[in-house]
């Protein structure tokens, strides 16, 4: 036996042990997501100790190195942690911006102190982080952004404000990009870090059009952060910015940028019923959601070919960029299709058959896929730019 | 196996790029059009192809070919694509022999090593009408003496007029037989049409055509398996040699916005044709992926390969057709010329959508193979 099948015998009397049954079902709701943090309460024993066992374990975050809380496995190793968890279909113990955003760019940018004093409490789920970014009048153009931090001495006074600061009426932290020179456009923003609970900081949910709020209004009125709370360095945050947003480009790229990647076709002609021919009854739609099949079976074929080269270093460094506009604009037109599938019944908002409007609220969730991270008029300069060096763009 | 062309495609890749632009440009097709070929290609072209081992690419070992796979056919019909050159590559070299190696048999052992040497020209006789329904065959086959007779009418068969044998699909008693009908057999007439893109394809009238029981490709009644591989090989090469069309039409274009000049810019500063371009993009990268996908499916002999196919070419369909008709606009005027390139691509892939199957034929079919 290799050594790596000797790892997968281990997770896998290991996942047996200790992933509850609960755990294992599909996750129906935000209520079933666990983001840890201060305030977090758990929906049940289970999804308590599950996360638990995970954080013992360093599974939280299974490729960060041991000092960190991770478990060290080499990419090897991720890959079959990864595909036994989905085996058994356990959820993800811990969701939690500080995995996805802040994590990476501490592990590129942060000093040893800043790592083990940080990533620790995120992969035990005790911190939950927000992301400070856009601002109301900075969001394509990001680094236009005028929330300022004044310097002190031995401290920024911060002020401004920050705008779709996901829950960031829940977090705990916030990283968060503050200009610390106005003359320098790129080369004057921090990347700071500071406590939400913080004299001077307030949020405000904003009500989107599905119905939900998990964007905040965030405002920073002075706001005091020790000038030991930045990564990287002072001035310089815009490269960290911009490794995040490629590095969130890249996980987009690699997973869900185009949604549910299966024929929608196949599910609806149920709902629909077929006529003689066995074809779905409605030809028009017929026709729009097979047309729709075909592009998402080429996309999934792209997203195969694009890890393949992007993995091996053969992949244009700017593709990611077509990959999430591809992908953004696809899973929105799926969901244009689940609306149409779904006719009046899809109009229900709060009903509890339709699961309280989760179609029309997933529908009009989708709409935010292709502005969040990049918009898809953003992602179209980076190609015309950088992979077809076209002029001016 | 990864999505990527590995070493050894990557130099195939790199010899038959320069080969066929150096031999076989849009100029060597301006050529043959404008001196009214009767054949449709050049044979001096096909020897140099043969020199270089091309037309017995994916014909097996045994049978004095390379035993290549289909991402290596793959390589040829996109430079071939690229260069519009006209060629009986995808009709003898892929449909032909993934038919008469998937048989095997009698007609394989004669048919092969000719294709491999470059001696035999292959014609694909499966189309009845204007539009393709290999489902609905009508062409018959009947019994009579110790072989057969075939009576029925085929359209759209590429190099028909000259091809040294056809392979012709009919309806037998209980299902449909592929046969292989010689060039001078009685009873065949191929009426050779110019067609969009200058390419020559024939109307084939078989009247009362009589052949021996050993014209069978493979077993009788059992051709539906034999003329789906037939078929998935073709489709897929054709839709290979679409992204070539499709990438030879995107850089042409995208070269020309780099050059011309209006409003005492580049026109290629306009953001009106930037994001455009941009979108047509990615829409050629996510075709090139899909065929080389369904390819490695072929190769691999996966069963999830008809479906593939059928995306490849819709997919390889709409991105060529979006690279040529953005092509000839943002040419503006001098794209209308018959004198720049680029309407020959939009003429070409006209063709190549058509052949096979089209975009809505394919994407009825994938609505078909899940379940609705």
């Amino acid at each position: 036996m290799s050594e790596l099948d000797a790892f997968r015998t281990e997770v896998r009397e290991w996942l047996e042990a200790n992933c509850p049954a609960e755990m294992r079902e599909p996750v129906r709701d935000e209520g079933d997501v666990c983001w840890g943090g201060r305030n977090f309460k758990f929906k049940n024993d289970a999804q308590k100790r599950w996360l638990e066992a995970c954080v013992a374990k360093g599974y939280t975050v299974p490729d960060w190195p041991r000092p960190y809380g991770g478990a060290g496995l080499t990419a090897e190793q991720t890959k079959v942690f990864k595909q036994e968890m989905k085996r058994i279909h356990a959820r993800s113990p811990l969701d939690s911006f500080g995995i996805w955003m802040l994590g990476p760019a501490l592990l590129q940018f942060g000093t040893e102190e800043q790592k083990v004093h940080y990533l620790n409490p995120i992969a035990r789920g005790e911190i939950r982080w927000c992301q400070g970014y856009s601002e109301p009048g900075s969001g394509s153009d990001l680094v236009s952004l005028q929330t300022f931090g004044e310097d002190k001495g031995d401290h920024w006074v911060v002020n401004g404000s920050k705008i779709w600061t996901s829950y960031a009426d829940k977090a705990d932290w916030i990283f968060c990009l503050v200009r610390t020179d106005k003359t320098n456009k790129y080369q004057g923003i921090t990347f700071m870090l500071f406590d939400m609970a913080s004299k001077g900081v307030t949020t405000k949910p904003i009500l989107l059009i599905s119905g939900n709020s998990p964007f905040c209004e965030t405002f920073f009125d002075d706001v005091e952060v020790p000038k030991t709370q930045f990564i990287g360095e002072i001035n310089r945050g815009w490269d960290v910015a911009k490794y995040l947003l490629g590095h969130e480009r890249e996980m987009i790229s690699g997973g869900g940028a185009g949604g549910d990647m299966v024929s929608i076709g196949g599910a609806f002609a149920k709902a629909f019923g077929k006529n003689a021919a066995g074809e779905l009854d409605d030809p028009i739609l017929r026709a729009e959601m097979a047309a729709f099949d075909v592009d998402v079976f080429a996309y999934r074929a792209m997203g195969e070919r694009f890890m393949d080269m992007w993995k091996t270093g053969r992949a244009h460094p700017a593709s990611s960029n077509m990959m999430k506009y591809v992908g953004t604009e696809l899973n929105k037109r799926r969901h244009e299709l689940v609306m149409s599938s779904g006719g009046s019944e899809a109009l229900e908002w709060d009903s509890e058959e339709t699961k309280g409007g989760a179609r029309p609220r997933g529908w009009l969730r989708t709409k935010a896929n292709s502005i969040e991270g990049g918009t898809s008029e953003v992602m179209l300069n980076v190609i015309a730019k950088r992979i077809l060096d076209l002029p001016g763009a | 196996m990864p999505l990527y062309h590995n070493d050894d495609q990557a130099m195939l890749k790199d010899s038959v790029a320069p080969f066929v632009a150096e031999q076989a440009p849009v100029s060597h097709l301006r050529k043959l059009r404008d001196s009214a070929d009767a054949t449709g290609f050049s044979r001096d072209l096909w020897t140099q192809f043969t020199e270089m081992g091309l037309p017995g690419m994916l014909v097996p070992e045994a049978h004095g070919g390379l035993g290549m796979g289909h991402m290596e056919a793959g390589i040829v019909l996109e430079e071939i694509g690229r260069n519009l050159t006209p060629s009986p590559f995808l009709s003898t070299s892929v449909g032909a022999v993934a038919a008469l190696a998937k048989a095997g048999g009698t007609q394989a052992g004669r048919w092969l090593p000719a294709i491999a040497s470059g001696e035999a020209i292959i014609a694909l006789a499966i189309d009845e009408g204007a539009k393709h329904r290999p489902d609905r065959i009508a062409t018959t086959a009947t019994r009579a003496g110790n072989g057969f007779r075939l009576d029925g009418k085929k359209s759209f068969v590429l190099h028909g007029h000259v091809a040294d044998m056809s392979i012709v699909a009919a309806k037998t008693d209980n299902g449909i037989t592929l046969f292989a009908v010689p060039k001078d057999a009685k009873g065949v007439t191929a009426d050779p049409r110019r067609l969009v893109d200058s390419s020559l394809a024939s109307h084939v009238t078989l009247d009362g055509v009589e052949v021996d029981a050993d014209a069978v490709i493979g077993e009788v009644d059992a051709g539906g398996e034999i003329l789906d591989a037939l078929l998935a090989a073709t489709r897929t090469g054709a839709a290979a040699e679409m992204v070539g069309v499709g990438q030879g039409a995107m850089d042409m274009t995208v070269t020309y916005l780099k050059e011309r000049k209006q409003f005492g810019k580049l026109i290629g500063e306009f953001q009106g044709l930037q994001h455009r371009a941009a979108h047509l993009y990615g829409e050629m990268e996510v075709a090139r992926a899909t065929v080389m996908k369904a390819q490695q499916l072929l190769d691999e002999g996966s069963e999830g390969v008809k479906l593939m196919v059928s995306v490849a070419k819709a997919k390889a369909g709409r991105a060529a057709n979006l690279a040529v008709r953005e092509g000839v606009q943002m040419h503006g005027g001098i794209g209308m010329t018959d004198e720049y390139d680029i309407g020959l691509y939009m003429k070409r892939d006209r063709a190549l959508a058509e052949y096979m199957g089209d975009v809505h034929y394919h994407i009825d079919q994938v609505a078909r193979m899940n379940g609705y």
